[in-house]
């Protein structure tokens, strides 16, 4: 993926909350839920989800690459340019009886249904984008490196040479897997203006999921359940435990009025925003490469990755940006640690010119030990079949030592 | 000792608390606990802590387990105790065994004979088949005034609980539960109309309602039709939970006197109906809910200062399948009995919106903030403040508690009001009614009725009274309860 500069410098450069506070967490099992609330609702930019119901989507990015997908919904953003409150009509009309609609042909293939569709993101009028939430930020995670090898090395097989990394595959998990997400959402409370949530699995952060506007988040809040969710996130799943998490107490020596209470309520108020905002700070406030997806009036679809170190929590997302820098939209994905993994090495290799002996160097391991951890993390496709060969009889050698 | 007493050695105080403990929390668990799907827990979980409890508390406390009976706490909790009684066998010290007697006697009479014969087939299928408990069906099947007609209105059951016991049954009520189709006619004229209702259209409004709604459809009676004619055989339950099913059918308009429902059931009535309806009927219902609470008092009379209310309204409240609103309708019915009862009264909604003129036009969303509504009602000084919640605090959690206690020890000192809260929603986890916290007492609530009663338990779940006193109380609730007239 090649890093565009945008033209302006409105991108975000880092995931803050700006005119966003964090709630206290609402708990069930190991699953943790912070709800996002926004001070100012402007009504200029309205979301809602069209549901497909094929098994699996493709969608051609260019000419040479497709990406298939199982694609539970689309998102459909409706905005205005003068900030006049936007209306998300006419989204409700669907037509269930024609396969071909504006948003490409539905096949039924007997065995299973699948929808082909032009464009990721398409403008279907003016001031309307429908674009795939998620999809946007995976298939940039996707496109990461894909061309393979720049310069071709001897050690890269053939077919590395000729297809680069396609094709590239993630597998990712459904909310429904995740222990204790489902019943979480159903008897979450949410507030009268929330406009998002933060999901927390075993106090990890899972996803962020933020929107413009209060009512849209109510009627997109059991999306959470249909979105992907890294591996990872399944296992703490399953052996999370409810976990009692408080900020300091009421300090009674600081009271001696009503008045006194209420600035303590306040406060301990305020410090379940920062406690929030500490559990995340692998997401916000870290710096991110962002790259701008789509132009839509007064603002920008983008997506974003941060930085992809293996050793701590790495998210991919897409965001809808204002002019003004406020957060419109967010929803991030949690890579799961192989997933981290991949990416990283993939990325170190780049930024070396694909040669394995500069980034083994830059790495401090061995060229054979670099090649070992490229076959463990699956990309051994890449290298050629005796340079694989001999890097396992040199492992099987030293192993009699 | 200087004072004569010996003082309780520190094993004996633990087992003290240990007993009292248990005690309290299984009759304040039996206010609320139903084996119900609830909004937080599901049906399989309560059903399994609410056994466990229950024959847990047979086990060690034998005595206060059946004293519980008249501690006042839901049928479906008096209905299970009843039965674990009687398949546990009559206790050996005769003293306790004629008490548990006229307990389980009383406590029958009392409940609902659906519940009733219910608890027949229960112990029928269960195979609990000992003297005790044929005597005990025996004599409740005697102590019923119309036989025929629960004979006609649970057929199957009555068949059952007097197969069951092997009753020496009325000749022509035998005949007429163990081989009607052989039998051309009764003398007894309410048996002779279920026997001609079988084949006559015409016949089946002498019946009770329920009975006659299945032959309704057998004769294939038009639904307005049956309705307008079966009205007079309604009991005042039935016409009111038919009030919803009759206004979707076209023609037919149920009479109903409002001021005859009770008040939670009226509450629940309330709730159910559309937002426009319950705008438009506004002062009709207010002044039923006023009237229901009246009555409510004069049954169970509380006289009370000054009072706040922190009435929970998060979307929680909504309940759940089967208990739809139920939780918000307990707020709302005891909020409308605390009014009456209070010489001056406020009431805190929470989440806090826009007020509206009338408490039942309120709806269950948004979370459960409780501390700063705590905070609000404090400032007013009331007597006492009641907080009707299900517990499940969560903006922020655990704040409400320590509002309360910083209050006490830091401002209020001895002036403090007393905080009482008041749980309609079993939690199945705890064994108990989801508590806000150490320092505010919590007791279950099955309807807003029961506060007068729940008002004098209090003291106990606050911790303050000891085993004795628990005991005495109990004594004094069961001494009441079978001397008042045994109807």
């Amino acid at each position: 993926m090649e890093r565009k500069q945008p033209k302006t410098t409105d991108c975000l450069e880092t995931i803050s909350l700006k005119g966003l506070t964090l709630a206290p967490s609402q708990v069930l099992g190991g699953v943790r839920l912070v709800p996002v609330l926004r001070k100012q609702v402007r009504e200029d930019l309205r979301l809602t989800k069209r549901p497909y119901y094929e098994d699996i989507a493709a969608v051609q990015i260019d000419n040479k690459t497709a990406y298939y997908s199982y694609i539970p919904h689309a998102f459909i953003a409706d905005w205005t340019n003068d900030g006049s409150p936007a209306v998300a009509y006419g989204t409700q009309i669907r037509s269930n009886k024609s396969t071909k609609t504006s948003d490409g042909t539905a096949h039924d293939l007997g065995f299973m249904t699948a929808r082909v569709m032009k464009k990721m993101r398409a403008r279907e009028d003016r001031n309307r984008l429908r674009f795939l939430p998620m999809d946007v930020s995976m298939e940039g995670f996707l496109a990461l490196h894909f061309g393979g090898p720049d310069i071709i090395w001897e050690e890269y097989s053939r077919k590395a040479i000729r297809d680069g990394l396609s094709p590239r595959s993630e597998t990712t998990i459904p909310g429904r897997w995740i222990k204790g997400l489902e019943d979480a959402l159903r008897v979450f409370e949410i507030h009268t203006n929330q406009v998002g949530s933060l999901v927390f699995v075993g106090d990890a952060l899972a996803s962020a999921f933020i929107v413009s506007h209060p009512d849209d988040y109510r009627a997109l809040h059991e999306t959470l359940l249909t979105d992907d969710y890294g591996e990872l996130l399944y296992y703490y799943g399953l052996y999370a435990q409810e976990n009692g998490l408080n900020p300091d107490e009421i300090d009674a020596d600081r009271v001696q009025s009503m008045k006194d209470l209420r600035t303590e309520v306040a406060r301990v108020r305020s410090d379940w925003s920062q406690l929030h905002t500490l559990m995340s700070d692998n997401l916000l406030g870290c710096p991110v490469r962002y790259e701008m997806v789509y132009r839509m009036g007064p603002f920008h679809l983008q997506r974003f990755m941060t930085e992809l170190n293996p050793k701590t929590e790495n998210h991919i997302g897409e965001s809808i940006v204002r002019k003004n820098g406020t957060l419109e939209y967010l929803k991030t994905y949690r890579l799961s640690a192989a997933q981290c993994r991949r990416a990283y090495l993939l990325m170190q290799l780049a930024d070396s010119n694909w040669s394995l002996d500069a980034c083994a160097e830059k790495l401090t391991c061995t060229r054979n030990e670099l090649i070992f951890r490229f076959e463990k993390a699956g990309f051994g496709y890449l290298f050629h079949r005796h340079v694989l060969e001999e890097v396992r009889s040199e492992f099987r050698k030293q192993s009699w030592h | 000792m200087t004072d004569g007493k010996v003082q309780p050695t520190e094993r004996e105080q633990l087992r003290e608390r240990c007993e009292r403990e248990d005690v309290i929390m299984f009759i304040n668990s039996c206010f609320a606990a139903t084996r119900q799907n609830e909004y937080y827990t599901d049906l399989y979980r309560t059903s399994v802590s609410i056994e466990f409890l229950h024959r847990y508390v047979l086990i060690n406390y034998r005595l206060l387990y059946a004293r519980t009976l008249a501690a006042g706490i839901n049928h479906f909790n008096q209905q299970q105790i009843i039965f674990n009684l009687l398949e546990a066998g009559a206790p050996a010290d005769t003293k306790q065994r004629t008490e548990e007697g006229a307990l389980i006697a009383t406590a029958l009479r009392k409940l609902p004979a659906n519940r009733v014969y219910a608890l027949f087939v229960r112990l029928q299928q269960n195979r609990v088949n000992n003297r005790r408990t044929r005597a005990v069906i025996k004599s409740y099947l005697a102590w019923r005034r119309e036989p025929e007609f629960d004979a006609i209105k649970y057929r199957n059951k009555y068949r059952a609980a007097a197969a069951h016991i092997h009753s020496r049954l009325d000749e022509e009520l035998g005949l007429f539960l163990f081989e009607r189709s052989s039998q051309k006619s009764f003398t007894t004229p309410l048996l002779n109309q279920y026997r001609q209702a079988q084949y006559s259209a015409a016949a089946i409004y002498e019946l009770p309602f329920t009975v006659a709604e299945s032959l309704a459809q057998k004769h294939q009676i038009p639904r307005d039709v049956f309705l307008k004619k079966i009205e007079p055989k309604m009991t005042a339950a039935e016409k009111l939970r038919l009030q919803s099913t009759a206004a979707r059918t076209k023609g037919v308009e149920i009479e109903f006197d409002l001021s005859r429902a009770g008040l939670t059931k009226l509450a629940l009535y309330i709730l159910s109906l559309k937002q426009s309806q319950r705008a438009a009927r506004a002062d009709e219902l207010q002044a039923a809910l006023k009237a229901a609470a009246d009555k409510a008092l004069t049954r169970a009379p509380l006289s009370l200062g000054r009072v706040a209310t922190i009435l929970d309204r998060s979307r929680s409240a909504t309940g759940s399948r089967e208990k739809r609103n139920r939780p918000l309708a307990v707020a709302l019915a005891a909020s409308s009995l605390l009014r009456r009862a209070a010489t001056e009264y406020r009431a805190f909604w929470t989440p806090a919106w826009g007020e509206n003129s009338f408490e039942f036009l309120t709806h269950a969303a948004g979370q459960t903030a409780l501390a700063e509504p705590l905070l609000d009602a404090l400032e007013w000084r009331p007597d006492l403040i009641v907080i009707v919640s299900d517990g499940y605090e969560n903006d922020p959690p655990q704040l409400v508690d320590q509002v309360a206690r910083v209050y006490r020890d830091a401002i209020g000192k001895t002036e403090t009001p007393e905080i009482v809260h008041m749980n309609p929603v079993f939690d199945a986890d705890h064994y108990a009614p989801h508590r806000l916290g150490a320092t505010i007492p919590t007791v279950g609530l099955r309807d807003a009725e029961d506060i007068p009663i729940i008002l004098g338990f209090a003291k106990f779940t606050a911790g303050t009274a000891t085993l004795d006193e628990l005991e005495q109380y109990l004594a004094l609730r069961v001494n009441r309860m079978l001397n008042s007239d045994g109807t």
